[in-house]
């Protein structure tokens, strides 16, 4: 059969381009742009090279923040998933449980981040919140504008509240698949609960806490509104997340330049760690489908 | 030795079990024998333990083993499903009993390395079980029922999931494999050729009732009742509504054949006559055959053989014949009785003549 070539199949594809173009291509490109000239309004640009960049690897500034936030993602990981696990499998599997355990699981979820925000910052001051007086009550010293501890304290429980139901649901699904003749199989053997739970329930989950772990770590890497409803980066700077910095940055402080060389980096930073940590996690569970 | 006395299982209104009984002995080969949802999974629940009957004692050597839980009885299972732990190699599957057990390090190796070699896994020992066939799926569950060393080794339909030839290559080894061993063994099928290619012992099930126990043979040449004749044949057993009248049985559309050999003693009035599919024949058996001429209703072929389903009566009939009959629909074609080959049912459903064994 003759071989015909043209070049139409292009036509086809220009739709999803020129999307992809305008909501990603185009913008990181314009901040691309910022990032290598200076600006002071007026439409007025002067090329700086890499003096941005340099000046922003340089800085004390954007690695406490970075520090800052690598820590909050580990912590908030370490807890978040065993805890999603733990409720998980004590979740019922059949009866009216179910939608009741679900729903309450999901309400979290439904919040708008902003509105997570103000319920907490409201729940934890020791004036008028319930947790802020009942812990004052108590003869704890909680206060999470004045204490760096007891803010990050705060940051952590609302990240947790809001978010461990997205793991829970997640290997929720993970157990729900598991046929049940392999628990009757398990418990023939005499295997133990932990046994189940490494051998059985463990590997049939590792697709999905995968995807959690990803999940949760880009987010919590990225997360903005709750810190910044709550705690505004303060005291001081202890709560400042990178992408709270970024924003004092370019809208506090309309430094453009530097501020769109923090993106770019911000940006390399999140895919290089999502990279590592999807490399890592399917290499480990190699086998383990 | 594994006893049921007149165990009963019921969940909600619904009945799973129907005062059953049976006597399993030591070293012993037994078919569960029944359709889907006659029991067959429940009856083997309550012999490993996992569930208890609501009614009616089990008894392992004499003891009652009600209410013992499951992880302190010695049972092996082997599904349908090829059930192994996904993370784990062909090797620590096989060992996992073992190492549940507390077997020391040496025995679990030595043991390990022969039920590889028993069930020739020994070149997959180092692979997880998904990349493995389902034959060596299968294979590897079997393997690690055979170390557990069990008393009692139950198989619900391990072979459903195979392809054929897989199918018959492991159900000529199972017997072999298990009977080493000497435990009892709980084989449940949905195939009568599979318990007679199997031999020991059959239970045929229906609707949750033992119908018969005994020499898998015996069942199936002398089954006594309808429904366990039923069961024991596939296609189903072909039946049909008769009288006997004097030295005739009256078939119903005018048609009159001798009363068989073994029925001649029988009081007139109705019966049921019973006959297999391939004694409903196409080609004229002998002289003594009788003549019956059928509307075709399907003709499936499977190569070597044709099913021919025939219409008699108000019954539905199949006959099993050798090589390729391409029939019409509707077309009429003779098919041939012989009498001699009748099981003979009252009115109850109870045999009360069989053909004579051949």
């Amino acid at each position: 059969m003759e071989k015909t070539w043209n070049n139409k199949a292009w036509f086809m594809v220009l739709p999803v381009l020129l999307l992809v173009a305008f909501s990603a291509v185009i913008p990181l490109m314009t901040v691309v742009n910022y990032s290598v000239q200076d600006t002071f309004g007026n439409n007025e640009f002067f090329w700086a090279g890499t003096e941005w960049f340099s000046e922003l690897l340089g800085s004390d500034r954007f690695y406490d923040a970075l520090w800052r936030n690598l820590a909050f993602s580990l912590i908030i990981l370490a807890i978040e998933v065993p805890l999603g696990i733990v409720i998980a499998l004590s979740m019922p599997k059949t009866g009216w449980g179910v939608p009741l355990c679900l729903v309450t699981m999901a309400l979290p979820l439904l919040i708008p981040w902003n509105v997570v925000g103000t319920i907490w910052q409201i729940f934890g001051r020791s004036d008028i919140g319930l947790l802020g007086r009942a812990l004052t009550d108590l003869g704890i010293d909680y206060n999470y504008t004045r204490d760096p501890f007891a803010a990050w304290a705060t940051v952590i429980v609302m990240d947790v509240w809001h978010w461990t139901s997205l793991v829970v649901l997640l290997c929720y699904a993970g157990l729900v698949s598991i046929p049940e003749a392999y628990y009757q199989a398990a418990r023939i053997d005499g295997a133990s609960r932990w046994a189940v739970f490494r051998y059985l329930q463990l590997p049939k989950m590792h697709r999905v806490l995968l995807i959690a772990v990803l999940l949760r770590f880009m987010d919590s890497f990225m997360i903005y509104t709750e810190p910044f409803v709550v705690t505004g980066g303060g005291p001081g700077n202890s709560t400042t997340f990178l992408s709270i910095d970024l924003v004092k940055m370019a809208i506090g402080q309309f430094d453009l330049g530097p501020a769109a060389a923090m993106s770019i980096v911000y940006f390399l930073i999140v895919l290089l760690l999502s990279w590592v940590f999807y490399t890592v996690m399917t290499n480990y569970g190699e086998g383990e489908r | 030795m594994l006893e049921l006395k007149n165990v009963s299982k019921r969940v909600g209104a619904e009945t799973h079990i129907e005062n059953v009984s049976l006597r399993l002995e030591k070293g012993s080969l037994n078919v569960l024998l029944g359709p889907t949802l006659s029991g067959k999974t429940s009856l083997m629940r309550l012999m490993a333990g996992l569930d208890a009957p609501t009614a009616g004692d089990i008894l392992i050597d004499g003891e009652s083993v009600v209410g013992v839980p499951v992880r302190r009885r010695n049972v092996a299972m082997v599904y349908q499903q090829f059930i192994n732990y996904p993370s784990l190699t062909v090797y620590e599957n096989i060992a996992s009993p073992l190492r549940i057990a507390g077997v020391p390090a040496a025995e679990i190796e030595r043991k390990v390395r022969e039920a590889a070699e028993l069930l020739r896994l020994t070149p997959y020992l180092a692979r997880t079980p998904l990349n493995l066939s389902g034959g060596q799926q299968q294979r590897t569950a079997l393997a690690r029922a055979v170390v557990k060393g069990a008393s009692l080794v139950l198989l619900d339909e391990p072979l459903a999931n195979l392809d054929y030839k897989l199918r018959e290559e492991l159900r000529a080894e199972l017997p072999k494999i298990f009977a080493a061993t000497g435990a009892i063994f709980v084989y449940a099928t949905t195939e009568p050729s599979e318990a007679l290619l199997l031999g020991g012992h059959t239970a045929a099930l229906s609707k949750g009732r033992v119908t018969q126990f005994g020499p898998t043979i015996e069942v199936f040449s002398r089954p006594v009742d309808l429904l366990t004749a039923m069961t024991f044949s596939d296609p189903p057993l072909n039946s049909l509504s008769v009288r006997k009248a004097g030295g005739n049985l009256v078939l119903g559309e005018g048609v009159h054949v001798p009363v068989p050999g073994a029925a001649t003693g029988l009081a007139d009035g109705d019966y049921t006559i019973g006959f297999r599919p391939h004694h409903l024949y196409l080609d004229r058996p002998g002289p003594a055959a009788v003549e019956l001429r059928v509307p075709v209703a399907v003709t499936e072929i499977s190569g070597s053989e044709s099913f021919v389903h025939v219409d008699f009566a108000a019954e539905r009939w199949v006959a099993l014949a050798h090589g390729v009959r391409n029939l019409e629909v509707d077309e009429r074609v003779p098919v041939y009785l012989d009498p001699d080959r009748f099981f003979v049912f009252d009115t109850a459903g109870r045999l009360v003549a069989a053909p004579p064994a051949m």
